[in-house]
């Protein structure tokens, strides 16, 4: 039979999937032999919306960026069986090596699998690891198979699963929690959001396993409210598998019982960190608290606690149905299995990217990325969101690995990779990320609260053509004072994006201050505007619509602009249809 | 406990089964108020007085929590929530051009809500649409790759199907 199959994660419905679905349900009639579905996010955010032809188990064609106009053309190329009707939509070979360059693990079913049934999960494989689990393995046996594993904590930190499980393990107390941070703060990563929404019983999974190995009674997922899409299927998905006996009492009849339950955030970044993380699950402003004691012994109501981020958990029923070693033989020798990244801004081809540790940035960015969008010439990426840093040309081909990204300054981080072009100002980007932290910053301790304000004003004034000798000095310092006076991890990381543009980008630093120019042409304070005399025609308009009378000049004869008395509003510009007003 | 604050009365009943359900359920507060937002479209003062009292908790600290995170909202919403994604991906693509054309247009700043009552402008961090950057959400409804034109046309769009009303 053929099928139908819709991509509806958050981007694909933003991009306009569910008006093609709407489209194509009202062409289908009674004597169609064919159905249309849903799926979750394959990834390829940017051929969104995409619409797949499945023959039986087959796909036989993909179609993407695909319009309500197609519809007809669909559902008429799946009635007669003749996909040719359709080849002006489909997928190009170079789109389709996005797909073909990845190793799926964590997101081995996104995409692939309708998120809301239970049924679609089981027949690939699904929950055939926790049976395995409660049938065959002690608590024991299972963090055993995690360390062999060498799964590390992919919400930024790497810090191995197994010690976490262990010790949660190894802490006395009745009552254990074990609590998944889908809090995906980081701007510009959007793995968890993805995860869950497309694959909500892998997340139920890992965490009934860990929850077996840990010993605790109940499972809480804190999802951030922005992510209404994620709360929903995720809801359906742990009713389902409450009807199915996989939650609550006695699951399969094992005699081991655990239940779970969503918590929404209400939005503050610092709760991506654990305990502010554990503070707002307790119904608390979310401040971090001082460590140790680590959730492992005293967490959620003073329990022991264990918490991981949605893509560790993701990967963990394959860890125990392919064991330790094969998920231990991808990567390097520090980092093992995959990671999935979040490739956004000026790239070619974004969206989510799960390749195994130890390729390079290369790889991702100009193979699987296919390099920067038009013609422009790749600048940086920036890697890890306000806590980490942005990564130049030079150092492109660093392997993805947690020790050698931290040596560049820059973190692993959750996975957001944003790529930057010759446009995009580097001391903008510092002063950007330091706007969010210190608006961000929970106030609880004085480095974060009052060391980010300052490094603030201090960007803004250089971005503003104000700086002053020595401010590149004085951010370093203040920078290393926030590091290690901070409390937790939002503060100890907010000077990197700073840091590291400094280090790599110290010549548009030194340029904003000495020379009062912004080398990107981004910071609008240090923009020039001029008139090429030989393209102005003297139509006037531009001196029309300037609010402060900046431009002179008569009819028919070239226009000049008086700098002193021009804001930079970029009307001039805008509005002229001869190209002659230019930015300097 | 002083009760005696300024601002409209609510009809504080309706937060009776919420509360019911809170009662005694340790940490709920958050999730309180989250349920009474949904009520009331923003937190009224004599809502926050009533649920410290209910849940035996001083105002101040139900006011502390209901400042700390950015969903809560202390005044009315209106009609159309605009919120403007302000975070990398969208920052790379000018997304601040974006959210300064919105400004213009209607006349507000961050945090604002129109003389007419019709819309309300917020600067959020990430929508998760990345790849369609800038974005902005008006309503739960994502507008992808905008520029400052284009985005004008959006609002224009809405207010000429409110003024056609």
């Amino acid at each position: 039979m053929m099928r139908i199959i819709i991509g509806e994660g958050s981007c694909g419905i933003a991009a306009g999937a569910l008006k093609v679905h709407n489209s194509i349900e009202k062409l289908i009639t009674d004597s169609d032999t064919f159905s249309l579905s849903s799926t979750g996010c394959i990834g390829m955010c940017y051929l969104e919306p995409i619409v797949d032809i499945y023959d039986g188990e087959t796909l036989v064609k993909r179609l993407v960026r695909v319009t309500p106009d197609k519809a007809e053309a669909i559902v008429s190329a799946v009635r007669d069986a003749d996909l040719t009707k359709v080849e002006d939509i489909t997928i190009s070979r170079d789109d389709e090596a996005f797909l073909l360059g990845q190793t799926r693990i964590a997101l081995r079913h996104c995409g692939l699998i309708d998120p809301t049934s239970i049924e679609d999960y089981k027949s690939t494989d699904g929950y055939r690891a926790l049976k395995k689990v409660l049938t065959s393995m002690t608590p024991e046996d299972v963090i055993e198979e995690i360390k062999l594993s060498g799964l590390a904590g992919r919400g930024g930190a790497g810090f191995p699963t197994w010690f976490k499980w262990n010790a949660a393990r190894n802490s006395k107390g009745e009552d254990k929690y074990l609590i998944c941070n889908a809090d995906e703060g980081d701007p510009g990563a959007f793995m968890d959001r993805a995860l869950i929404e497309s694959d909500p019983h892998s997340l139920i999974e890992g965490m009934l396993i860990g929850a077996y190995a840990i010993g605790a009674k109940e499972m809480i997922v804190y999802v951030r409210a922005e992510y209404p899409l994620a709360i929903k299927n995720l809801e359906i998905a742990i009713a389902a598998a409450e009807q199915d006996g996989l939650l609550g009492d006695n699951i399969l009849g094992s005699g081991f019982s655990c239940k779970m339950r969503i918590k929404a955030g209400a939005g503050a970044f610092v709760c991506g960190e654990e305990t502010a993380l554990i503070e707002s699950l307790e119904g608390k402003r979310g401040m971090p608290r001082l460590k140790p004691p680590f959730p492992a012994e005293c967490g959620y109501m003073d329990s022991p606690s264990n918490i991981n981020n949605v893509e560790t958990y993701a990967n963990v029923a394959w860890i125990i149905n392919n064991g330790g070693g094969a998920f231990a033989a991808m990567g390097t020798e520090n980092s093992k299995g995959t990671k999935v990244f979040a490739l956004t801004g000026k790239i070619k081809k974004g969206g989510l990217v799960e390749i195994p540790m130890g390729k390079t940035l290369r790889d991702v960015i100009f193979g699987i990325g296919g390099g920067i969008r038009n013609g422009k010439k790749f600048k940086a990426v920036q890697m890890g969101g306000p806590s980490g840093g942005c990564i130049p040309e030079e150092l492109l081909d660093t392997v993805i690995d947690y020790k050698a990204l931290a040596a560049t300054g820059a973190i692993m981080g959750s996975g957001g990779m944003v790529v930057m072009d010759e446009d995009t100002c580097m001391v903008g980007m510092a002063k950007f990320f330091l706007d969010f932290t210190a608006l961000e910053s929970c106030g609880k301790c004085v480095h974060c609260r009052i060391g980010t304000k300052r490094m603030q004003e201090i960007l803004s004034r250089i971005v503003e053509g104000n700086g002053k000798t020595g401010d590149i000095e004085l951010l370093s310092e203040l920078s290393l004072a926030v590091k290690d006076g901070a409390l937790c991890g939002l503060g100890q990381t907010a000077p990197n994006p700073v840091l590291t543009t400094i280090r790599y980008f110290r010549h548009e630093y030194e340029a904003h201050i000495n020379e009062k120019r912004c080398p990107a042409g981004e910071c609008a304070a240090l923009r020039r505007y001029s008139i090429d005399s030989e393209k102005c025609v003297g139509c006037t308009l531009c001196a029309r619509g300037c609010p402060t009378k900046a431009i002179s000049g008569t009819v028919k004869k070239p226009h000049s602009i008086d700098e002193t008395l021009c804001i930079k509003c970029d009307n001039c510009r805008k509005v002229c249809r001869f190209g002659a007003v230019s930015v300097i | 406990m002083n009760n005696n604050h300024e601002g409209p009365k609510s009809d504080l009943t309706l937060l009776n089964d919420i509360l019911a359900e809170a009662d005694g359920v340790p940490g709920s507060l958050i999730t309180v108020l989250q349920k009474a937002q949904e009520i009331y479209g923003y937190l009224p003062r004599d809502v926050i007085y009533h649920v410290a009292e209910s849940l035996n908790i001083n105002p101040a600290e139900v006011m502390g929590v209901a400042t700390f995170y950015s969903q809560f909202r202390l005044t009315n919403i209106v009609k159309y929530l605009i919120m403007s994604c302000q975070v990398t991906a969208c920052h790379v693509y000018g997304s601040k051009r974006v959210s300064e054309a919105v400004s213009e247009y209607l006349g507000i700043k961050h945090g604002e809500t129109t003389e007419d009552g019709l819309f309300t402008l917020e600067n959020v961090a990430c929508l998760g649409c990345c790849s369609l950057a800038p974005v902005i959400m008006i309503n739960g409804e994502a507008y992808g790759n905008l520029t400052p034109d284009s985005v004008l046309e959006v609002l224009k769009g809405i207010k000429e199907r409110e003024a056609g009303k």
